[in-house]
């Protein structure tokens, strides 16, 4: 019983983050980060 | 060991190694991306993928969840981003570690490293135990906190874990960039080689600790270990069938204590318990068994 609850938590919480996620813009923020170098992330600055 | 069950045990690893090495086939799949000595541009970049595969390799073709986490946090719009951590909230439930068991590059990376043959260090349960805490205050300082509150004058941030500790950006992104790109080489200063450090002590260790990185430092790790306990996907131990030799405990690549806590948050579901157990006692957790039946089921 607790373990169906927390599953089903778990699954709405993480719907729920994405949708609201996608409709605040985020999937576009992250898409921009990706499509160039990340200088801090190879280690440049 | 009888010759059937040596057969299931190498058989079990050799299906383990294909589908590893399918997964980091099928997260860096842009090859053109080391010719065209740039990296991989298109949409499928939004999406997250749930392992720890640096964004700025030539070949990847999606995102690092790290790594967006932190550039959400970075710009002047959000502190934290409801995007990645709802994707990695729905893997984490429905696989828990079965990704870093399975489906991560770098971990397959340090599970290569650990076969060559050397002698192997077993790290002090005391010490263990406390290093494991490690990889939650990186993923809470360096992944969360430090990427949300400090900004520069224009109200941007820096990724912390990507510039200072990520290991898999240095050796699937920075040395490709160096070696291919002349100009990023003449930049290259104090930070890349700190970093070009940190990777070779991860990459070192890993030949005598098995998976050290996942163990004590992964922040993607320490995310999904949350949800071991409860992830559709879990394990169980038939008390009854256990005839108590061990050898569960003395194979399990993460020091996990197999017969007493199987599921616990180490636990990357590699399976291997499950196959060298001569008692086959060692199974999948049904869907509705219960934490507590996960000892003593059937
Ligand atoms: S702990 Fe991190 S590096 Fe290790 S397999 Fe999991 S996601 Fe990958
Ligand atoms: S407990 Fe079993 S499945 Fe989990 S990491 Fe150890 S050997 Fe792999």
């Amino acid at each position: 019983m607790k373990l169906t609850l927390m599953r089903t938590a778990a699954f709405l919480a993480g719907t729920a983050f994405v949708i609201i996620g996608v409709m605040r813009g985020e999937a576009g923020e992250v898409l921009e980060k990706a499509v160039r170098i990340c200088l801090e992330c190879i280690g440049i600055g | 060991m009888s010759r059937m069950h040596r057969d299931r045990v190498k058989r079990h690893s050799r299906l383990r190694f294909a589908i590893q090495l399918a997964a980091a086939a099928l997260s860096n799949g842009y090859a053109a991306g080391f010719a065209e000595k740039t990296i991989f541009t298109g949409r499928s970049k939004a999406v997250c993928l749930p392992v720890l595969n640096c964004y700025s390799c030539p070949a990847a073709l999606g995102s690092c969840p790290i790594g967006a986490m932190q550039a959400v946090a970075n710009g002047t719009r959000h502190s934290i981003s409801f995007y990645v951590l709802g994707t990695l909230t729905l893997f984490g439930v429905i696989f828990g570690r079965l990704i870093c068991g399975f489906l991560c590059p770098f971990g397959f990376v340090q599970d290569l490293l650990y076969k060559l043959p050397t002698p192997k260090l077993k790290v002090p349960r005391r010490a263990d135990k406390l290093l494991r805490y490690l990889k939650y205050v990186i993923l809470a300082v360096f992944v969360i906190l430090l990427p949300a509150l400090l900004s520069d004058r224009f109200g941007l941030g820096e990724p912390w874990f990507c510039k200072y500790i990520c290991p898999a950006g240095t050796l699937e992104g920075g040395i490709p960039h160096i070696l291919m790109n002349e100009k990023l080489r003449a930049l290259a200063g104090a930070l890349f080689w700190w970093k070009l450090g940190v990777l070779i002590a991860v990459l070192a260790a890993s030949v005598f600790i098995s998976r050290p990185f996942c163990r004590y430092l992964c922040p993607l790790g320490a995310f999904y270990s949350l949800f071991n306990r409860f992830s559709l996907y879990r394990m169980k131990v038939d008390d009854k069938k256990c005839i108590g030799c061990g050898k569960c405990d003395d194979c399990c690549p993460m020091a996990v204590d197999v017969r007493k806590d199987i599921n616990c948050g180490e636990c990357i579901r590699c399976g291997r318990c499950r196959a060298v157990c001569p008692a086959n006692a060692i199974d999948r957790a049904g869907l509705t068994d219960s934490p507590a039946a996960e000892r003593e089921t059937t």
